[in-house]
């Protein structure tokens, strides 16, 4: 619908919308994340769930114990290589739609513990990660300034056609392949559908 | 003139309309909009993030219950022997009499099932 037609219409007290746009409004105040914290960033998305920053404002603040209630996994801290299955496991336990917030240094890249031989250097080699927050721990500011991108990103998600989100392409993996120990390493170590290496250009 | 519980049946629907209206909306959502996403790992029973290993009819032996009923037995004979223990100055002969009675009775238990191998973990 045009843009200008809809605010003319608003003047005079007529509001109309989308069956999208009511799709995404609902489910963008309604994210509730699973309680998973891996390391000393779930410290500080703990906070953000408390009183002073109080995550309860954009609908986040019921942390579901279990992976079938929740929309959201906040990767929070070190995903260790013995850790790295369970996580992509409990990914795939999550009902649809699910989003998934990659938090501190560590779940993004490995962080300080990146040159180490048991940690994973990013859990975005496995499941498809949509706002990475760097910092050693973030912030709680820093996980609601996520938290907002991540709203204004379900905002735009499509309902039909081509650039729809991946739980209603009925094409789309419903789940992704759980990494086990190898030899020397996780098996396989990455997921090569999923992991988009940053390109340094120069 | 109509019937008095005609409010009752209109709330009945109204409720029935509340309740199964949502259900009825996400069913049809469902069917226009999000396919159905089922896995292996998604309808697994369990959702701790493990693997769930072995059976869940575990059985345990059942010399544990005999060990364990033994343990309660002096566990709440302990409580009685506290209170004993601290009147015992002021106490007559016969009280203390049925104390020991009371103690050898347990004891006298305790050695027949010491006997039977009850205590021995095998």
């Amino acid at each position: 619908m045009d843009e200008g037609l809809r605010s003319e219409l608003q003047k005079q007290g007529v509001f109309v919308t989308t069956l999208e746009e009511l799709y995404n409004w609902g489910r963008k105040n309604s994210i509730w994340p699973l309680g998973f914290g891996l390391a000393c960033c779930a410290i500080e998305m703990m906070a953000a769930s408390m009183a002073r920053w109080d995550l309860a404002r954009f609908g986040a603040e019921v942390f579901r114990p279990s992976p079938r209630q929740a929309d959201l996994m906040i990767v929070a801290g070190t995903v260790t290589k013995k850790m790295a299955p369970q996580v992509v496991r409990l990914y795939n336990q999550m009902s649809e739609p699910k989003y998934v917030i990659a938090m501190g240094a560590c779940a993004i890249s490995g962080g300080p513990f990146k040159q180490g031989y048991n940690v994973l250097k990013g859990i975005d080699r496995y499941i498809p990660v949509d706002v990475h927050i760097p910092g050693c721990p973030p912030r709680p500011e820093a996980l609601i300034h996520a938290f907002m991108t991540l709203q204004e990103k379900i905002d735009a998600q499509q309902l039909k056609g081509e650039g729809r989100p991946r739980h209603l392409d009925p094409d789309a993996p419903s789940e992704f392949p759980i990494p086990e120990y190898g030899e020397h390493d996780l098996e396989p170590p990455k997921n090569p559908e999923v992991w988009r290496p940053a390109v340094v250009v120069r | 003139m109509s019937n008095p519980y005609l409010p009752v049946l209109i709330l009945m629907v109204a409720a029935l309309a509340f309740a199964l209206g949502p259900l009825a909306l996400a069913w049809i959502w469902a069917k226009k909009f999000s396919p159905k996403k089922p896995g292996p790992a998604k309808n697994a029973t369990y959702e701790c993030g493990l693997e769930s290993k072995g059976d869940a009819w575990v059985q345990f032996k059942a010399e544990y219950y005999l060990y364990g009923i033994i343990f309660l037995i002096f566990d709440v004979e302990t409580i009685f022997l506290l209170p004993f223990a601290v009147a015992f100055t002021g106490l007559s002969a016969g009280a203390f009499v049925a104390m020991m009675i009371f103690l050898l009775l347990l004891v006298e238990g305790l050695v027949w099932a010491w006997k039977k191998g009850v205590l021995n973990w095998e």
